[in-house]
Parts: structure tokens; C-alpha cells; sequence
């Protein structure tokens, strides 16, 4: 059992928690993720790594309450118990401080996983863009962790309560798109269409996919998803991949497998 | 007097009833029904059994104890060479091994070896204890199925301090996720763990050696030693077009699901979908297994697909497939998968022929040109076999691989390349059977111990 130290609301869909998980946190690096049951009879869902305190032996983790699993995540109290927490699982994200400017994107919750690698790459010397889009300006979460470890920050929200209304591409596409490197982390369609533009400019972009997954360790071969036209397990061999070599529309396509039991599920509660 | 060329049917659930509930089929001896089989045993001078069995079970020693009605006499008796003898009894290829030599197999039924393992192993209901010596070696083991199980096992009797790591929530390795509760139900596999906790073995699930922690940090952190029985891995990719699409599972991944996850209850969060037709691509164990849980889990038609003549899973298994509905189409192959809004609605067959390969003696198969037909289908669930983890060979210096990532292991110790860390099971040689798993588990701790033994003393 593994004991939530600390319990931060950060959004009405988003929460954040710190869990202390000494196999975890002795050797996680940005990019890799965990996977954890609630209860017993609790299903496997994976969720990327947001920080780590090796000292204190945790491991935080932000997650956005859509399905049962998480729902039932968000009622957990400081203090209460998650039945299982193995990790760190992936590989850790390709930092390369040879990029000397890099932009990072982030869209709804995967703001989370994009912040430790920002913070990495700012520690490495840098410079470091960010653009981070949401519902609302309430939805951009992790905005003040941010504003420490960016040089410009940019926002954009639907409803246009924070930053520009609109998209994250509409703002990406009025910068001078002159980076070294481009990390986008958030909604398949998102990532997609960050990198329609960035191949343009022929400038990388990783993208870190979140499939379906079980045992997360490369058995079940659930999270399969194609990369350069090869078969890749997002478990072992990314989560983070050169995001021109993905085929998203196959990822969008595979991540609904479920959607019909799902609403099923939900309905009759 | 009974006929004693035949053996002793076993009572199984009625296949028309059990293909719909997950139940286990074959429901086991009676006592009068085991001492009756027992009795057909010749207690051979030269057992032949013995030979065919990788653990080297003293088979006739264990059926005479049956025969007197000391059956808990009977178990200890196999405990000594096998320490999953309720695992053993159901899965193992009982036909290809002992039963597969007993002499009583020239002119009638083989003695039921396998039954009567089963039988005194679900008679037997005392706790052991563990009285060794503690030798104060500590050791590690990765993986808590058949392989790391057994070592841990042997190792904790001779005095070993044993910490076994498993990656998933729940230890048991392939016993857990692949075979099915209706072949070996989970409440069997979770007496065999818990008497080898009972040892004094400390099970950590949730810690994936590689990541979460090295061979490095084991040995850094205290190991004397470390056995690496991390299972086979990756499902193999066919490679062929529309393997992608929906519907179409990796068996591991169906099978963890139902069996793991527990999709087939009511209560499970992990939901598992399939269609009115399931088609099994492959042959092997994992293959009818994926067959017959689709079917309980209420596809009207399953299909087993398979590019040569003969199956190579277990012969009862073929057997209680048939008898529960499941189709053989012997000598197809697939060539792509065709779907319809992301969704897989058919397969494109190729009929193949056997040919007899010169090399090898084994025949090889050709796929007959402009044979193809199309095969509609809602699910597909391949069983192709599987291919080498990269976790931990991944993050090893030093450590060997051979054959696209397989561990190297000696054969007679199973020592990999690195001093004290040694390896067995299907991570050595590639997906294969849960015994013969357990033979490498148990070479191991052997070869841990006797290393340890005649290890010059240090200050």
C-alpha cells in the first residue's frame, strides 16, 4: 500500500498528489510514468511522473478526473492508501541540452507531464519557451511552477479567460518558430497538430503518447502504436516519440476501443 | 477386477455446461479413486517416468505412498524435487513427459501420473515450516513465476534469505495472467505462493527490476546473489498489414485481462470486448487457452487457426477444446487483417502445405499460392509466441544475450555472463513450458548454493 502524502485540488477536474513510493522515486527521471490501482479490484491506468523527491522517497502525480479509476482517485484523502503504485515505467525522456532553445506545448492535463522535462532542460542551461492552453484559465494548471523555469510563457484558453482565445497552435504559429526543439504533451489532436506545423519548419518534436495500457512492462502489447511505419510499444520502447513518425490517426482510432463500455459503465452509476 | 490397461477416468464439469462459467474443468480423484489408480503403478525397477520428468519427481516412491493411504507421505515425497506439485499436476505436458514414458503405455493407458500429483497435492493442507539454518546469504530473485518461485523455494530450505521482485500487483508470473482459472484456478496458485512465503520468502510486487531498481543496485544493496526468471515478454508482432486495428488483441493482453484483471466478473474495472466470432491465430498452449476463454466469456463461434498439421499444446487441452466447441483449421495461415471503421471484420487466409525440411528433419510448411479466401470475424486474438524483454538486459553491462535478446545462461548451472547472477526460465530460453521453467529455477539455487558452499571464506 502506498500512503498519499499530500493532496493539492488544483481544478475542479484536476488533482494533485504526492505519494510516497520508495521503488519509484529512488530512480524515475522526467518523461517515465507509473501505473497504480486504486483498490482491489481497481483497474491498471498508467500516469506520467510530475516530480519526484528522492529524499522524501515520492512521487507526485496530476490527473484529470474522467473515468472511474481516476474519480474514484480524487475521493482518496491525504493520509488514505492506494492499493498498488509500480514505476518508474518508460523510458525517461530524450533530454539533449544541445537544444539550446526549446518550446515546450502543453494542453489540458498533459501540462503535467511536460513540466518536469522543462524543468530539466532549464537546469541544463536552456532557454526555455512554454505554451500552455486549457478550457479556461482555471483549467491551465501548474501556471506559477511554470512562470520559475520559462523564459516566455504564452497561454491560450477557449473561452479566452486566460492568454489568447483559441488554440495552442495559434499562438505556436505567430512565434518565430526558430527552436532546436519542440516537446508537446496533451490531447492526441493536439500533438497532431502541433507537429502538421513544426514538420513545416522541420523543427523536432517529441510527443509523449498515454494508449491504453495493462501491465505496462511490454507483455500485453496493448499500447502498440505505430512509428516510421514499425509496430512500437509505447511502454518500453517511448512514452516519447519523434512526433513526425507517429500515426496519430491510428492512436486516435485505438484509444476509443472502449469508449462504448465506458459510457455504459459511467451511465449506470 | 478392472481392466488394469485403462486408467481411471477422471470426473471433468459437462462440456455444454462448463464452456459458459470459468469453473474448472477436470475436478480430480476421489481418495478411492486415486488408491485405485495408484495401484495400476508397477513401481518399475528402472522407472522410466523419473527420466521423463525435468524436476526428476521420484514418481513410484510417491504412488506406493498412495497406495498405503499416506498421502500427506505421498506429498512430501514429491515436495523434495518439486515445489509447485498443484501447478504441476494440471499444466504440465503430462504426455510428452512421465506419463509419455511409463512402461504401462505400450499396451493400454499410461498410469494418471499427473492426476495423482494433483490429488495428494490438494489432499495436503499443513503449513510447513521452514527449519534450515539461516546461512545469513541474502538473494534476490526476479519475477515470481514458475522459474524465480522455484529457486526461491530451494533456496529458502537450504537457509537462504530470499526477497523475490515481482513487476505486477500480484505474484504468480504466468500462473497469475496466462492460464486460465478453469485450468488452474488462481485460489491453487495462491496456496503455492503462500507456502513459499510460508518458507520465509518475502514477496515485493510493484518493483520492476531494471527500472525501479538495477542488478547493480541488488548487488550494491546486499545481494549475494541475483536470479533473473523475468518470463518471456514482448507478445511477437506478425508483421502483417491491419494488425493494428481494433478488436485485434495480443493473447498476453487478452488473457491478463480476463485472468489478471479478472474481466470476466462481474465487479472487475477492467473491461474486456469481443465479438460473436473470435479467431485464435496460433497453436501452442497460449492459443487454446485464448480459444476456450472466449468462448465462456460467450462468443457463439472461435476459431483456431493454426499453419501446421499438428497442435503443440497440451493433448487434454485439444481434447476439452473440441468437446466445448472450439473449430480447427489446421494448415491456414493469415496474410492480413481487413477492417471497417477501425474495427476488424475479416482475415485473409492462405492455405499451407507441409514440407519435409532436409535440414532439420521437422516439416516446414509453404503457404499454397492463390489458395486465399477471405474469413469474417468480429475478434482476432494472436498467439504467435512471444520475443525477448528488454527491461533488464537493457540497463546490465555485461550481461549476455544471444538470439534477439534472449539472456544467456550456462546450461548445466545457469550462470549468466556476470558472476552470481544467474537466469532461467523463458527469459533464457524463449517462451516454453512452466516445468521447464521450474528445472532452470531449480539448477539455480544448485548451482547458488553449491558456489556459496565451496566459496572460500572472506573476511
Amino acid at each position: 500500500m502506498y500512503r498519499i502524502i499530500k493532496k493539492v485540488i488544483l481544478n475542479n477536474d484536476v488533482t494533485m498528489m504526492e505519494i510516497h513510493a520508495p521503488f519509484v522515486s529512488r530512480r524515475c527521471e522526467p518523461g517515465q510514468f507509473i501505473i497504480l490501482r486504486v483498490d482491489e479490484n481497481g483497474e491498471r491506468i498508467p500516469l506520467t511522473i510530475t516530480d519526484y523527491n528522492r529524499e522524501k522517497e515520492t512521487v507526485t502525480i496530476i490527473f484529470q478526473k474522467v473515468g472511474l479509476t481516476t474519480k474514484k482517485l480524487g475521493l482518496k484523502s491525504e493520509n488514505d492508501y492506494i492499493q498498488d503504485f509500480a514505476g518508474p515505467l518508460g523510458n525517461p525522456a530524450p533530454i539533449n541540452i544541445k537544444n539550446k532553445r526549446v518550446l515546450g506545448i502543453g494542453g489540458g492535463v498533459g501540462i503535467a507531464p511536460l513540466y518536469p522535462q522543462i524543468k530539466k532542460l532549464k537546469e541544463a542551461g536552456c532557454i526555455t519557451d512554454v505554451i500552455l492552453g486549457g478550457k479556461t484559465g482555471e483549467h491551465i494548471i501548474l501556471k506559477n511552477n511554470f512562470s520559475e523555469i520559462s523564459d516566455n510563457i504564452y497561454f491560450a484558453t477557449d473561452d479566452g479567460s486566460l492568454g489568447e482565445k483559441g488554440f495552442v497552435t495559434d499562438i505556436l504559429k505567430k512565434t518565430e518558430l526558430s527552436y532546436d526543439l519542440v516537446i508537446a504533451i496533451g490531447p492526441l489532436i493536439m500533438m497532431k497538430s502541433v507537429t502538421d506545423i513544426t514538420k513545416k519548419y522541420n523543427i523536432k518534436t517529441n510527443v509523449s503518447l498515454n494508449p491504453i495500457m495493462i501491465d505496462g512492462t511490454g507483455m500485453c502489447g496493448g499500447c502498440r502504436v505505430t512509428v516510421g511505419g514499425k509496430t512500437k510499444f509505447a511502454c518500453v520502447d517511448g512514452p516519447d516519440f519523434d512526433g513526425f513518425e507517429v500515426d496519430f490517426k491510428e492512436c486516435m482510432e485505438r484509444q476509443t476501443v472502449y469508449d462504448e463500455k465506458h459510457i455504459c459503465f459511467m451511465g449506470a452509476k | 477386477m478392472n481392466d488394469l490397461r485403462k486408467k481411471v477416468q477422471i470426473k471433468e464439469l459437462i462440456s455444454a455446461e462448463r464452456n459458459k462459467n470459468f469453473e474448472e474443468v477436470v475436478i480430480g480423484y476421489s481418495e478411492e479413486e486415486a488408491v485405485s489408480e495408484s495401484q495400476r503403478c508397477l513401481n518399475c525397477k528402472n522407472p522410466m517416468c523419473v527420466k521423463g520428468c525435468p524436476v526428476n519427481v521420484p514418481i513410484p516412491d510417491f504412488i506406493e505412498k498412495i497406495k498405503e493411504r499416506k498421502f500427506n507421505e505421498a506429498y512430501k515425497i514429491i515436495k523434495t524435487e518439486n515445489f509447485l506439485p498443484a501447478v504441476c499436476g494440471r499444466v504440465c505436458p503430462q504426455e510428452k513427459q512421465c506419463e509419455g514414458n511409463c512402461i504401462r503405455n505400450k499396451t493400454g493407458d499410461s498410469v494418471s501420473i499427473g492426476k495423482l500429483e494433483r490429488f495428494v497435492s490438494d489432499y495436503y493442507s499443513v503449513n510447513e515450516e521452514n527449519t534450515a539454518e539461516k546461512n545469513n546469504k541474502k538473494i534476490a530473485v526476479i519475477g515470481s513465476g514458475p522459474a524465480g518461485i522455484t529457486c526461491a523455494g530451494e533456496l529458502a530450505v537450504k537457509g537462504y534469505e530470499v526477497t523475490v521482485f515481482e513487476a505486477l500487483h500480484i505474484p504468480g508470473g504466468v500462473l497469475s495472467y496466462g492460464i486460465p482459472e478453469f485450468r488452474l484456478p488462481k485460489k491453487i496458485v495462491e496456496n503455492e505462493i503462500d507456502k513459499i512465503k510460508n518458507l520465509g520468502v518475502k514477496i515485493i510486487t510493484n518493483v520492476i527490476i531494471g527500472k525501479s531498481m538495477t542488478i547493480d543496485d541488488l548487488l550494491y544493496d546486499g545481494y549475494d546473489s541475483v536470479f533473473i526468471g523475468s518470463g518471456a515478454g514482448l507478445p511477437r508482432i506478425m508483421g502483417i498489414p491491419g494488425e493494428n486495428l481494433k478488436e485485434i488483441y495480443y493473447a498476453n493482453e487478452f488473457l491478463t485481462r480476463v485472468n489478471l484483471m479478472k474481466a470476466y466478473k462481474k465487479d472487475s474495472e477492467t473491461p474486456i470486448k469481443i465479438g460473436k466470432t473470435v479467431t485464435v491465430i496460433g497453436g501452442g498452449n497460449v492459443a487454446v487457452d485464448s480459444a476456450r476463454t472466449a468462448k465462456r466469456l460467450g462468443a457463439e463461434k472461435v476459431f483456431i487457426v493454426y499453419r501446421r498439421e499438428e497442435i503443440p499444446a497440451r493433448e487434454e487441452e485439444i481434447i476439452h477444446a473440441r468437446e466445448e466447441g472450439i473449430e480447427f483449421i489446421l494448415l491456414t495461415s493469415p496474410v492480413k487483417f481487413i477492417g471497417e471503421n477501425g474495427f476488424v471484420k475479416a482475415v485473409e487466409m492462405v492455405k499451407t502445405k507441409l514440407l519435409e525440411s532436409e535440414k532439420s528433419g521437422k516439416k516446414d510448411f509453404c503457404e499454397i499460392e492463390g489458395s486465399n479466401y477471405l474469413f469474417e470475424t468480429d475478434t482476432v486474438i494472436i498467439a504467435a509466441g512471444q520475443t525477448s524483454n528488454p527491461i533488464i538486459s537493457s540497463v546490465t553491462p555485461g550481461l549476455k544475450i544471444y538470439g534477439n535478446g534472449k539472456i544467456f545462461a550456462d546450461s548445466e548451472t545457469n550462470q549468466t555472463s556476470i558472476k552470481k547472477v544467474y537466469a532461467g526460465g523463458d527469459a533464457v530460453t524463449g517462451a516454453a513450458t512452466v516445468i521447464s521453467a521450474m528445472e532452470a529455477g531449480k539448477k539455480a539455487a544448485l548451482a547458488i548454493d553449491k558456489y556459496f558452499k565451496n566459496e572460500p571464506e572472506t573476511v
